[in-house]
């Protein structure tokens, strides 16, 4: 199969997927999504210091933060450049999953 | 306190998407066996998150040694600022924490059709889906002179251990008022700010242990990663000690006389008291041998799964895969990682893995207290990982010594979360 029949075969597969099932397999599922973060924020988002952890916000303060640093209100040194990354439906599934997490 | 894990979250979240399976691959009553060779950044990962994604399956992970020594951060023990010992991690977490099998064993041969892994000591490993992460090895050929066991006088530290041991031993013992020469290789090669990065460390313990030294830097290229930002911090910290040729005005190095440590370019021949000579590259030994590399050298893959190309029920990721846009990068290494591991359970339960968003981050010091970074999340598109326009970049020129100064305390933090994420 050529790269493109490939490229249409996976488009068509999303198609189905999203009709008969789960909208959310569209993108990323939501905890690689979220495992995307560990790296800098710590296995399962508990931080060992200095970078912020995740695991103890709540959603809408994530989704608050990362909207801020997406538009420059909250200054950063680097966050502003990885929001920016991130579209509205990304942003609302870390959320939900960093804030089902729990408050500690 | 009140903490959801992962699978209350999936349950929390609809069972639409589990019901949505297919049918299984896997006939009843047999764990589906996934297999990762190699316990660096991207196979640690790999086996760690296959884990994390399904507990269900069986995981083997084959590494032959029992400690792992990690490129990033090598530079700062180089520099004299970092542990060998902070820099080095086990796999004890993996097998007792994570359920991950470790074998330490080398693997010989890869059998796509029997699905089978050969090892050093006589192993046959079979595998539903074998993830490899073999890191690069090395193109002696393009450089007379220069070979593993001129590696052993004249150091290329880039893979850490015993390299990188010897090269901030020879450091140590350079004179006051000596030369370091350092040849970074030509594209593509691990890690692209790490050459200079290491420059920046090892100009920052000539400058405060032995300041009559200089450093010169041959350069294969005439440009590098982020070049502004590393110009910048060495115009204000290092213009007395460091020297860039770029290849245009004779910097590329065409043969080494290690016993000597002369490095030999088209028209000089610089004698060094330390030289640190970086070969130029391609994917580690086992991706050749089990034929999973193209005429470049490195391993084609499908980019939504990390599945090669090549061989069906092989997935290859980290340095040794081209991954378009994103760089070879112990971060990248990790993150494909996660995708991978991803795609692998939804792969091996017949569902169809979704879109990934991914990222890499990837922060280099200058000083103890000057660090810059480069950073792109990446979506993946029909002509490869792409990084998303409008995000990303490289940290501002022209930024005051706050700034600065917070990287170089983020990227001791995220050193710390990532080591974690995978050893710990």
């Amino acid at each position: 199969m050529t790269k493109v029949g490939i490229c249409l075969a996976a488009a068509f597969g999303f198609g189905l997927l999203a009709s008969s099932a789960n909208a959310g397999e569209l993108m990323a599922k939501p905890e690689l999504l979220a495992s995307n973060c560990f790296n800098c924020h710590g296995y399962n988002g508990a931080s060992a210091g200095v970078i912020d952890e995740l695991d103890s916000l709540p959603a809408r303060r994530i989704v608050s933060k990362l909207n801020d640093f997406k538009d420059g209100k909250k200054p950063s040194t680097i966050m502003g450049r990885i929001a920016k990354g991130y579209n509205d439906a990304e942003i609302e599934a870390l959320a939900k999953y960093f804030g089902s997490m729990g408050n500690k | 306190m009140f903490k959801t894990n992962r699978r209350d979250f999936l349950r929390m979240a609809g069972a639409a998407g589990a019901s949505a399976a297919a049918l299984p691959l896997i006939g009843c009553g047999e764990k589906p066996k996934v297999v990762v060779i190699g316990g660096g950044f991207g196979g640690a990962t790999a086996a760690k998150y296959v884990k994390w994604f399904d507990p269900s399956i069986d995981v083997t992970m084959i590494e032959p040694n029992k400690q792992f020594t990690t490129c990033p951060f090598s530079n700062l023990y180089l520099g004299g600022i970092r542990s060998f010992d902070s820099i080095t991690h086990n796999y004890e977490a993996m097998a007792n924490k994570h359920g991950v099998n470790v074998v330490h064993d080398m693997v010989t041969a890869i059998d796509a059709e029997k699905k089978m892994v050969m090892t050093k000591s006589g192993g046959k490993i079979s595998y539903d889906r074998l993830i490899v992460s073999p890191g690069i090895d090395f193109r002696y050929e393009l450089t007379p002179g220069y070979d593993a066991e001129a590696a052993e006088m004249v150091p290329h530290a880039w893979k850490a251990g015993p390299q990188t041991k010897l090269l901030r031993a020879q450091l140590e013992a350079m004179p006051d008022g000596g030369v370091f020469v350092m040849a970074p290789p030509p594209n593509p090669f691990r890690c692209p700010p790490g050459p200079y990065e290491r420059a920046s460390m090892v100009a920052h313990y000539l400058k405060t242990q032995k300041p009559k030294s200089k450093l010169l830097i041959l350069d294969a290229k005439d440009k590098f990663s982020k070049f502004g930002l590393f110009r910048e911090g060495w115009e204000k910290h290092y213009s007395d000690i460091i020297e860039w040729v770029p290849a245009s005005k004779d910097g590329k190095v065409r043969e080494v006389d290690a016993k000597n440590k002369v490095a030999i370019t088209e028209f000089e021949k610089h004698k060094a008291d330390v030289l640190n000579f970086i070969p130029a590259q391609k994917a580690g030994m086992i991706a050749h041998q089990a034929g999973l590399t193209d005429q470049t050298g490195w391993c084609p893959v499908n980019f939504q799964t990390w599945e090669s190309t090549i061989h069906k029920g092989i997935h290859v990721i980290g340095d040794a895969a081209i991954a378009t846009k994103m760089p070879k990068s112990g971060n990248a290494a990790n993150t494909q990682a996660k995708v991978c591991a991803a795609a692998v359970v939804d792969m091996i339960k017949g569902k169809t893995p979704g879109t990934p968003t991914t990222s890499n981050t990837c922060y280099s010091l200058i000083t103890p207290d000057y660090g810059i970074s480069v950073t792109a999340v990446y979506r993946q598109t029909d002509k490869g990982y792409m990084g998303v326009a409008g995000a990303g970049g490289l940290s501002p020129m022209g930024e005051g010594p706050k700034f600065r100064a917070l990287e170089a305390k983020y990227a001791r933090g995220w050193y710390a979360n990532i080591a974690n994420d995978i050893w710990g």
